[in-house]
Protein backbone atom coordinates (compact mmCIF):
# COMPACT_ATOMS: atom_id res chain seq x y z
CA UNK A 1 0.00 0.00 0.00
CA UNK A 2 3.03 2.33 0.80
CA UNK A 3 3.86 2.06 -3.05
CA UNK A 4 0.22 3.31 -3.74
CA UNK A 5 0.80 5.63 -1.31
CA UNK A 6 3.55 7.23 -3.09
CA UNK A 7 2.24 7.49 -6.14
CA UNK A 8 -1.14 10.05 -5.69
CA UNK A 9 1.44 12.43 -4.14
CA UNK A 10 3.44 12.37 -7.51
CA UNK A 11 2.72 14.75 -10.41
CA UNK A 12 1.60 11.76 -12.05
CA UNK A 13 -0.32 10.65 -8.87
CA UNK A 14 -2.29 14.39 -9.54
CA UNK A 15 -2.51 14.29 -12.95
CA UNK A 16 -4.16 11.00 -13.05
CA UNK A 17 -6.33 12.24 -10.34
CA UNK A 18 -7.38 15.11 -12.30
CA UNK A 19 -8.17 13.32 -15.09
CA UNK A 20 -10.17 11.26 -13.47
CA UNK A 21 -12.44 13.84 -12.35
CA UNK A 22 -12.61 15.71 -15.85
CA UNK A 23 -13.52 12.65 -18.06
CA UNK A 24 -16.05 11.34 -15.16
CA UNK A 25 -18.13 15.15 -14.65
CA UNK A 26 -19.22 15.14 -18.22
CA UNK A 27 -20.46 11.01 -18.12
CA UNK A 28 -22.73 12.35 -15.30
CA UNK A 29 -23.86 15.15 -17.40
CA UNK A 30 -24.66 12.57 -19.84
CA UNK A 31 -26.11 9.99 -17.52
CA UNK A 32 -28.36 12.58 -16.23
CA UNK A 33 -27.09 15.93 -14.20
CA UNK A 34 -27.46 19.47 -15.26
CA UNK A 35 -25.58 21.23 -18.62
CA UNK A 36 -21.93 21.81 -18.01
CA UNK A 37 -22.44 20.72 -14.00
CA UNK A 38 -21.42 16.73 -13.92
CA UNK A 39 -19.93 17.65 -10.55
CA UNK A 40 -20.64 21.31 -8.56
CA UNK A 41 -19.55 21.55 -5.43
CA UNK A 42 -21.34 24.89 -4.87
CA UNK A 43 -24.70 23.83 -6.87
CA UNK A 44 -24.62 20.74 -5.38
CA UNK A 45 -24.57 21.45 -1.41
CA UNK A 46 -27.23 24.33 -2.64
CA UNK A 47 -29.31 21.58 -4.26
CA UNK A 48 -28.54 19.81 -0.57
CA UNK A 49 -29.51 22.89 1.41
CA UNK A 50 -32.69 23.09 -0.56
CA UNK A 51 -33.64 19.40 -0.37
CA UNK A 52 -33.79 20.19 3.49
CA UNK A 53 -35.69 23.16 3.18
CA UNK A 54 -33.30 25.95 3.80
CA UNK A 55 -34.14 27.60 0.95
CA UNK A 56 -37.66 27.33 -1.20
CA UNK A 57 -36.12 27.65 -4.63
CA UNK A 58 -38.11 24.90 -6.00
CA UNK A 59 -35.83 24.26 -8.99
CA UNK A 60 -32.83 23.62 -6.97
CA UNK A 61 -33.61 21.02 -4.63
CA UNK A 62 -31.95 17.28 -4.91
CA UNK A 63 -30.01 15.59 -2.17
CA UNK A 64 -26.90 15.12 -4.39
CA UNK A 65 -25.28 11.71 -3.46
CA UNK A 66 -22.18 12.90 -5.26
CA UNK A 67 -21.35 15.33 -2.03
CA UNK A 68 -22.53 12.59 0.51
CA UNK A 69 -20.03 10.29 -1.56
CA UNK A 70 -17.00 12.98 -1.31
CA UNK A 71 -16.87 12.94 2.12
CA UNK A 72 -17.50 9.70 2.63
CA UNK A 73 -14.89 8.25 0.30
CA UNK A 74 -12.29 10.67 1.82
CA UNK A 75 -13.02 9.11 4.81
CA UNK A 76 -12.26 5.86 3.43
CA UNK A 77 -9.26 6.58 2.08
CA UNK A 78 -8.01 8.76 5.35
CA UNK A 79 -8.64 5.49 7.90
CA UNK A 80 -7.11 3.08 4.83
CA UNK A 81 -4.27 4.92 4.85
CA UNK A 82 -4.18 6.26 8.28
CA UNK A 83 -4.56 9.69 7.75
CA UNK A 84 -7.60 9.96 9.87
CA UNK A 85 -6.49 13.04 12.13
CA UNK A 86 -9.20 14.76 14.36
CA UNK A 87 -8.85 18.11 14.58
CA UNK A 88 -10.35 21.78 14.86
CA UNK A 89 -9.84 25.03 17.04
CA UNK A 90 -8.90 26.88 14.15
CA UNK A 91 -11.26 30.47 13.91
CA UNK A 92 -14.42 27.94 13.29
CA UNK A 93 -16.57 30.97 12.93
CA UNK A 94 -14.02 33.18 10.86
CA UNK A 95 -14.69 29.35 8.12
CA UNK A 96 -18.28 29.33 8.89
CA UNK A 97 -18.85 33.25 7.46
CA UNK A 98 -15.63 32.48 4.92
CA UNK A 99 -18.16 29.35 3.67
CA UNK A 100 -21.80 31.42 3.69
CA UNK A 101 -20.05 34.26 1.40
CA UNK A 102 -18.20 31.89 -0.62
CA UNK A 103 -21.53 30.20 -1.24
CA UNK A 104 -23.33 33.76 -2.12
CA UNK A 105 -19.95 34.89 -4.32
CA UNK A 106 -20.02 31.42 -6.48
CA UNK A 107 -23.64 31.43 -6.79
CA UNK A 108 -23.32 35.58 -8.30
CA UNK A 109 -21.58 33.58 -11.32
CA UNK A 110 -23.12 30.13 -10.72
CA UNK A 111 -20.32 27.10 -10.08
CA UNK A 112 -17.74 26.45 -8.09
CA UNK A 113 -14.12 26.50 -9.65
CA UNK A 114 -14.74 23.13 -10.70
CA UNK A 115 -17.77 24.06 -12.60
CA UNK A 116 -16.00 27.18 -13.55
CA UNK A 117 -13.93 24.34 -15.70
CA UNK A 118 -16.43 22.29 -16.56
CA UNK A 119 -18.51 25.36 -17.86
CA UNK A 120 -15.49 26.44 -20.08
CA UNK A 121 -14.58 23.36 -20.99
CA UNK A 122 -18.19 23.09 -22.46
CA UNK A 123 -17.88 26.16 -24.31
CA UNK A 124 -19.30 28.69 -21.79
CA UNK A 125 -17.28 31.69 -22.64
CA UNK A 126 -18.82 33.18 -19.68
CA UNK A 127 -16.99 31.39 -17.35
CA UNK A 128 -13.33 33.03 -18.71
CA UNK A 129 -14.81 35.89 -16.80
CA UNK A 130 -15.62 33.62 -13.50
CA UNK A 131 -12.23 31.54 -13.86
CA UNK A 132 -10.10 35.31 -13.85
CA UNK A 133 -12.46 36.37 -10.65
CA UNK A 134 -11.21 33.20 -9.16
CA UNK A 135 -7.80 33.71 -9.88
CA UNK A 136 -7.76 37.58 -8.88
CA UNK A 137 -9.50 36.76 -5.54
CA UNK A 138 -7.18 33.71 -4.62
CA UNK A 139 -4.38 36.12 -5.59
CA UNK A 140 -5.52 38.84 -3.12
CA UNK A 141 -5.50 35.92 -0.63
CA UNK A 142 -1.55 35.69 -1.35
CA UNK A 143 -0.94 38.73 -0.50
CA UNK A 144 -2.72 38.78 3.03
CA UNK A 145 -0.28 35.53 3.21
CA UNK A 146 2.31 37.29 2.67
CA UNK A 147 1.83 39.55 5.37
CA UNK A 148 0.76 37.06 7.72
CA UNK A 149 -2.75 36.24 8.03
CA UNK A 150 -3.58 32.67 9.14
CA UNK A 151 -6.34 31.90 10.98
CA UNK A 152 -4.32 30.12 13.89
CA UNK A 153 -3.20 26.50 15.04
CA UNK A 154 -5.95 23.81 15.23
CA UNK A 155 -5.77 21.20 17.90
CA UNK A 156 -5.95 17.74 18.40
CA UNK A 157 -9.28 16.65 19.11
CA UNK A 158 -11.87 13.56 20.17
CA UNK A 159 -12.30 11.23 16.93
CA UNK A 160 -15.99 11.63 17.15
CA UNK A 161 -15.25 15.47 16.48
CA UNK A 162 -14.13 13.94 13.33
CA UNK A 163 -16.64 11.49 12.48
CA UNK A 164 -19.71 14.23 12.42
CA UNK A 165 -19.47 15.55 9.04
CA UNK A 166 -18.93 11.95 7.77
CA UNK A 167 -22.41 11.28 9.96
CA UNK A 168 -24.13 13.89 8.86
CA UNK A 169 -23.43 12.84 5.17
CA UNK A 170 -24.50 9.38 6.16
CA UNK A 171 -28.20 10.67 7.67
CA UNK A 172 -28.59 12.70 4.65
CA UNK A 173 -28.06 9.41 2.52
CA UNK A 174 -30.58 7.65 4.80
CA UNK A 175 -33.09 10.17 4.79
CA UNK A 176 -32.73 9.86 0.63
CA UNK A 177 -33.45 5.52 1.10
CA UNK A 178 -36.41 6.59 3.09
CA UNK A 179 -38.01 9.32 1.22
CA UNK A 180 -36.62 8.64 -2.06
CA UNK A 181 -37.86 11.18 -5.47
CA UNK A 182 -40.71 10.52 -6.81
CA UNK A 183 -41.31 10.96 -10.50
CA UNK A 184 -42.92 14.83 -10.86
CA UNK A 185 -43.61 15.05 -6.88
CA UNK A 186 -41.94 18.41 -5.29
CA UNK A 187 -41.25 15.95 -2.00
CA UNK A 188 -41.30 13.13 -0.09
CA UNK A 189 -41.69 12.63 3.23
CA UNK A 190 -39.56 15.89 4.71
CA UNK A 191 -37.39 15.64 1.41
CA UNK A 192 -37.96 18.77 -1.28
CA UNK A 193 -37.37 17.48 -4.81
CA UNK A 194 -37.27 20.01 -7.55
CA UNK A 195 -39.93 18.94 -10.43
CA UNK A 196 -38.29 20.86 -13.25
CA UNK A 197 -34.95 22.87 -13.73
CA UNK A 198 -31.65 21.65 -12.68
CA UNK A 199 -32.89 20.17 -9.67
CA UNK A 200 -34.57 17.70 -11.18
CA UNK A 201 -31.96 16.69 -13.64
CA UNK A 202 -29.44 13.66 -12.04
CA UNK A 203 -27.95 10.69 -12.34
CA UNK A 204 -29.04 7.98 -11.48
CA UNK A 205 -28.69 7.79 -7.17
CA UNK A 206 -26.43 4.74 -7.29
CA UNK A 207 -24.23 6.28 -9.65
CA UNK A 208 -23.97 9.78 -8.51
CA UNK A 209 -22.70 7.97 -4.95
CA UNK A 210 -20.29 5.56 -6.66
CA UNK A 211 -18.56 8.30 -8.95
CA UNK A 212 -18.80 10.35 -5.79
CA UNK A 213 -16.69 7.52 -3.52
CA UNK A 214 -14.45 7.33 -6.24
CA UNK A 215 -14.00 10.78 -6.28
CA UNK A 216 -13.80 11.19 -2.28
CA UNK A 217 -11.19 8.59 -2.16
CA UNK A 218 -9.04 9.65 -5.17
CA UNK A 219 -8.96 13.60 -4.05
CA UNK A 220 -7.99 12.85 -0.75
CA UNK A 221 -5.05 10.67 -1.18
CA UNK A 222 -3.66 13.57 -4.15
CA UNK A 223 -5.03 16.84 -1.95
CA UNK A 224 -6.47 17.34 -5.20
CA UNK A 225 -7.53 21.58 -4.78
CA UNK A 226 -8.57 24.04 -7.51
CA UNK A 227 -7.84 26.91 -5.42
CA UNK A 228 -4.97 25.24 -4.36
CA UNK A 229 -3.74 25.22 -7.78
CA UNK A 230 -3.79 28.79 -8.50
CA UNK A 231 -2.30 29.18 -4.90
CA UNK A 232 0.65 28.07 -4.69
CA UNK A 233 1.44 28.81 -8.42
CA UNK A 234 0.95 32.50 -7.45
CA UNK A 235 2.59 31.91 -4.02
CA UNK A 236 5.54 29.36 -4.17
CA UNK A 237 5.94 29.29 -8.45
CA UNK A 238 4.68 25.16 -7.66
CA UNK A 239 2.97 23.34 -10.66
CA UNK A 240 2.15 20.37 -8.43
CA UNK A 241 -1.54 21.16 -7.99
CA UNK A 242 -1.55 22.75 -10.85
CA UNK A 243 -0.70 20.09 -13.13
CA UNK A 244 -3.71 18.35 -11.95
CA UNK A 245 -6.34 20.95 -12.58
CA UNK A 246 -4.83 21.25 -16.63
CA UNK A 247 -5.70 17.39 -16.46
CA UNK A 248 -9.11 18.06 -15.14
CA UNK A 249 -9.68 20.97 -17.78
CA UNK A 250 -7.91 19.15 -21.07
CA UNK A 251 -9.78 15.92 -20.44
CA UNK A 252 -12.99 16.91 -19.57
CA UNK A 253 -13.02 19.44 -22.98
CA UNK A 254 -12.04 15.83 -24.69
CA UNK A 255 -14.82 14.33 -23.11
CA UNK A 256 -17.55 16.86 -24.01
CA UNK A 257 -16.17 16.45 -27.99
CA UNK A 258 -16.50 12.90 -27.80
CA UNK A 259 -20.01 12.93 -26.06
CA UNK A 260 -21.43 16.17 -28.24
CA UNK A 261 -21.74 17.97 -24.85
CA UNK A 262 -19.48 21.07 -26.25
CA UNK A 263 -21.48 24.55 -27.61
CA UNK A 264 -18.73 27.19 -27.72
CA UNK A 265 -20.83 30.94 -27.02
CA UNK A 266 -21.48 33.13 -24.90
CA UNK A 267 -25.91 33.08 -24.94
CA UNK A 268 -27.87 30.25 -23.75
CA UNK A 269 -25.07 28.44 -22.34
CA UNK A 270 -26.99 26.12 -19.40
CA UNK A 271 -27.40 27.27 -16.14
CA UNK A 272 -25.36 30.20 -16.70
CA UNK A 273 -25.86 34.44 -17.51
CA UNK A 274 -24.16 36.80 -19.48
CA UNK A 275 -23.13 39.76 -16.98
CA UNK A 276 -19.05 39.25 -17.52
CA UNK A 277 -18.60 42.35 -14.87
CA UNK A 278 -20.80 40.45 -12.02
CA UNK A 279 -19.49 36.51 -13.47
CA UNK A 280 -16.10 38.03 -12.67
CA UNK A 281 -17.16 39.65 -9.03
CA UNK A 282 -18.75 36.75 -8.10
CA UNK A 283 -15.33 34.63 -8.28
CA UNK A 284 -13.21 36.99 -6.55
CA UNK A 285 -15.43 36.64 -3.70
CA UNK A 286 -15.26 33.38 -3.66
CA UNK A 287 -11.83 33.02 -4.90
CA UNK A 288 -11.03 35.05 -1.61
CA UNK A 289 -12.99 33.35 0.17
CA UNK A 290 -11.43 29.75 -0.51
CA UNK A 291 -8.01 31.22 -0.07
CA UNK A 292 -8.62 32.57 3.20
CA UNK A 293 -10.16 29.05 4.59
CA UNK A 294 -7.14 26.94 2.48
CA UNK A 295 -8.90 25.28 0.28
CA UNK A 296 -12.11 25.17 -2.85
CA UNK A 297 -15.09 23.65 -1.85
CA UNK A 298 -14.36 19.82 -3.16
CA UNK A 299 -11.00 20.27 -0.87
CA UNK A 300 -12.98 21.05 2.10
CA UNK A 301 -15.19 18.55 1.82
CA UNK A 302 -12.25 16.11 1.36
CA UNK A 303 -10.52 17.39 4.42
CA UNK A 304 -13.83 17.14 6.28
CA UNK A 305 -13.79 13.32 5.73
CA UNK A 306 -10.43 13.21 7.05
CA UNK A 307 -11.45 14.56 10.51
CA UNK A 308 -10.91 18.07 9.56
CA UNK A 309 -13.90 19.84 11.63
CA UNK A 310 -12.88 23.51 10.57
CA UNK A 311 -13.31 21.80 7.18
CA UNK A 312 -16.55 20.80 8.30
CA UNK A 313 -17.89 24.36 9.45
CA UNK A 314 -16.73 25.68 6.15
CA UNK A 315 -18.91 23.53 4.45
CA UNK A 316 -21.85 24.10 7.27
CA UNK A 317 -21.44 27.70 6.43
CA UNK A 318 -21.59 26.92 2.50
CA UNK A 319 -24.70 25.21 2.74
CA UNK A 320 -26.21 27.80 5.16
CA UNK A 321 -24.70 30.77 2.93
CA UNK A 322 -27.04 28.97 -0.13
CA UNK A 323 -30.50 29.10 1.96
CA UNK A 324 -29.29 33.08 2.33
CA UNK A 325 -28.42 33.20 -1.35
CA UNK A 326 -32.35 31.69 -2.68
CA UNK A 327 -34.54 33.61 0.05
CA UNK A 328 -32.41 37.07 -0.48
CA UNK A 329 -32.72 37.39 -3.96
CA UNK A 330 -29.04 37.19 -3.96
CA UNK A 331 -28.53 34.06 -6.18
CA UNK A 332 -28.29 34.88 -9.82
CA UNK A 333 -30.66 32.70 -12.52
CA UNK A 334 -30.10 32.48 -16.54
CA UNK A 335 -31.55 35.78 -16.48
CA UNK A 336 -28.76 37.63 -14.67
CA UNK A 337 -27.73 38.46 -11.36
CA UNK A 338 -30.64 38.36 -8.54
CA UNK A 339 -32.16 41.82 -7.30
CA UNK A 340 -29.38 41.59 -4.39
CA UNK A 341 -26.72 39.99 -5.67
CA UNK A 342 -24.40 42.91 -5.99
CA UNK A 343 -25.16 44.38 -3.02
CA UNK A 344 -24.06 41.09 -1.25
CA UNK A 345 -20.80 40.28 -3.49
CA UNK A 346 -19.41 44.28 -2.21
CA UNK A 347 -20.51 43.43 1.50
CA UNK A 348 -18.85 39.85 1.30
CA UNK A 349 -15.92 41.22 -0.33
CA UNK A 350 -15.47 43.73 2.52
CA UNK A 351 -15.74 40.78 5.35
CA UNK A 352 -13.00 38.92 3.66
CA UNK A 353 -10.70 42.24 4.10
CA UNK A 354 -11.97 43.09 7.25
CA UNK A 355 -10.78 39.29 7.81
CA UNK A 356 -7.61 39.02 5.93
CA UNK A 357 -6.63 42.71 7.40
CA UNK A 358 -7.40 42.02 11.20
CA UNK A 359 -6.41 38.42 11.46
CA UNK A 360 -2.31 38.75 10.51
CA UNK A 361 0.50 38.09 12.79
CA UNK A 362 3.90 38.63 12.26
CA UNK B 1 22.89 24.48 15.23
CA UNK B 2 19.46 23.29 13.97
CA UNK B 3 16.56 25.36 13.88
CA UNK B 4 13.32 23.95 14.20
CA UNK B 5 9.79 25.20 12.67
CA UNK B 6 6.62 24.23 14.80
CA UNK B 7 4.55 23.99 12.01
CA UNK B 8 1.83 21.69 13.80
CA UNK B 9 -1.42 22.55 13.64
CA UNK B 10 -1.04 24.78 10.77
CA UNK B 11 -2.84 23.89 7.55
CA UNK B 12 -1.65 24.61 4.02
CA UNK B 13 0.14 26.91 2.79
CA UNK B 14 1.13 28.20 6.17
CA UNK B 15 4.13 25.19 6.47
CA UNK B 16 5.39 25.82 3.69
CA UNK B 17 5.30 29.71 3.84
CA UNK B 18 7.05 28.91 7.84
CA UNK B 19 9.30 26.62 6.16
CA UNK B 20 10.49 28.59 2.90
CA UNK B 21 10.78 32.04 5.71
CA UNK B 22 13.51 29.57 7.73
CA UNK B 23 15.15 28.69 4.69
CA UNK B 24 15.58 32.32 3.38
CA UNK B 25 16.58 33.12 6.84
CA UNK B 26 19.80 30.84 7.44
CA UNK B 27 20.52 29.67 3.52
CA UNK B 28 22.40 26.68 4.29
CA UNK B 29 22.60 24.28 7.23
CA UNK B 30 19.87 22.23 8.79
CA UNK B 31 16.39 22.59 9.47
CA UNK B 32 13.64 20.26 11.21
CA UNK B 33 10.33 20.69 10.22
CA UNK B 34 7.37 19.68 12.61
CA UNK B 35 3.82 18.97 11.13
CA UNK B 36 0.96 17.10 12.25
CA UNK B 37 -0.88 15.87 8.22
CA UNK B 38 0.66 13.84 5.52
CA UNK B 39 -0.51 16.73 3.35
CA UNK B 40 1.96 19.60 5.19
CA UNK B 41 4.41 16.78 5.09
CA UNK B 42 4.40 16.31 1.54
CA UNK B 43 3.90 19.88 0.77
CA UNK B 44 7.26 21.16 2.83
CA UNK B 45 9.22 17.98 1.65
CA UNK B 46 8.24 19.33 -2.35
CA UNK B 47 8.82 22.57 -1.55
CA UNK B 48 12.42 22.34 -0.11
CA UNK B 49 13.32 20.03 -2.57
CA UNK B 50 12.30 22.76 -5.27
CA UNK B 51 14.31 25.25 -2.99
CA UNK B 52 17.63 22.99 -3.74
CA UNK B 53 17.24 21.27 -0.22
CA UNK B 54 17.20 17.68 0.54
CA UNK B 55 15.13 15.66 2.85
CA UNK B 56 17.51 13.98 5.06
CA UNK B 57 15.26 12.45 6.80
CA UNK B 58 10.99 12.07 8.23
CA UNK B 59 10.61 10.45 11.24
CA UNK B 60 7.35 9.91 13.01
CA UNK B 61 6.55 11.95 16.19
CA UNK B 62 4.19 12.15 18.03
CA UNK B 63 0.72 12.41 15.98
CA UNK B 64 2.95 13.89 13.45
CA UNK B 65 6.19 13.98 11.98
CA UNK B 66 9.57 15.34 11.99
CA UNK B 67 11.19 16.12 8.95
CA UNK B 68 14.96 17.39 8.33
CA UNK B 69 15.82 18.84 5.54
CA UNK B 70 19.41 20.34 4.85
CA UNK B 71 21.56 22.13 2.81
CA UNK B 72 25.38 22.55 2.11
Amino acid sequence: MSQLKNFFATRWGIIAVGAFIGAFAPLLQEWGNPGNMGICVACFERDIAGAIGIHRAAVVQYMRPEIIGFVLGSLIAAYLFKEFRPRTGSAPIVRFVLGAFAMIGALVFLGCPWRALLRFAGGDGNAIFGLLGLIFGIWIGTRFFKSGYNLGRADKTYTSVGWLLPLIMLGFFILMLIFPPIQGEAKNGILFYSAKGPGSMHAPLIVSLLVGLAIGFLAQRSRFCTMGSFRDLILFRQTHLFSGLLAFAVVAFLANLMLGQFHPGFVNQPVAHTMSLWNFGGMVLAGLAFALAGGCPGRQLFMAGEGDGDAAIFVLGMIVGAGFSHNFGLASSSKGVGPYGVVAVIIGLLVCLFIGFTMRKK
Amino acid sequence: MNTTVDARGFSCPQPVLMTLDEITKVDTGEIVVLVDTDTSKENVSRAATSKGWQVKDVQEEGEGYRITISKD
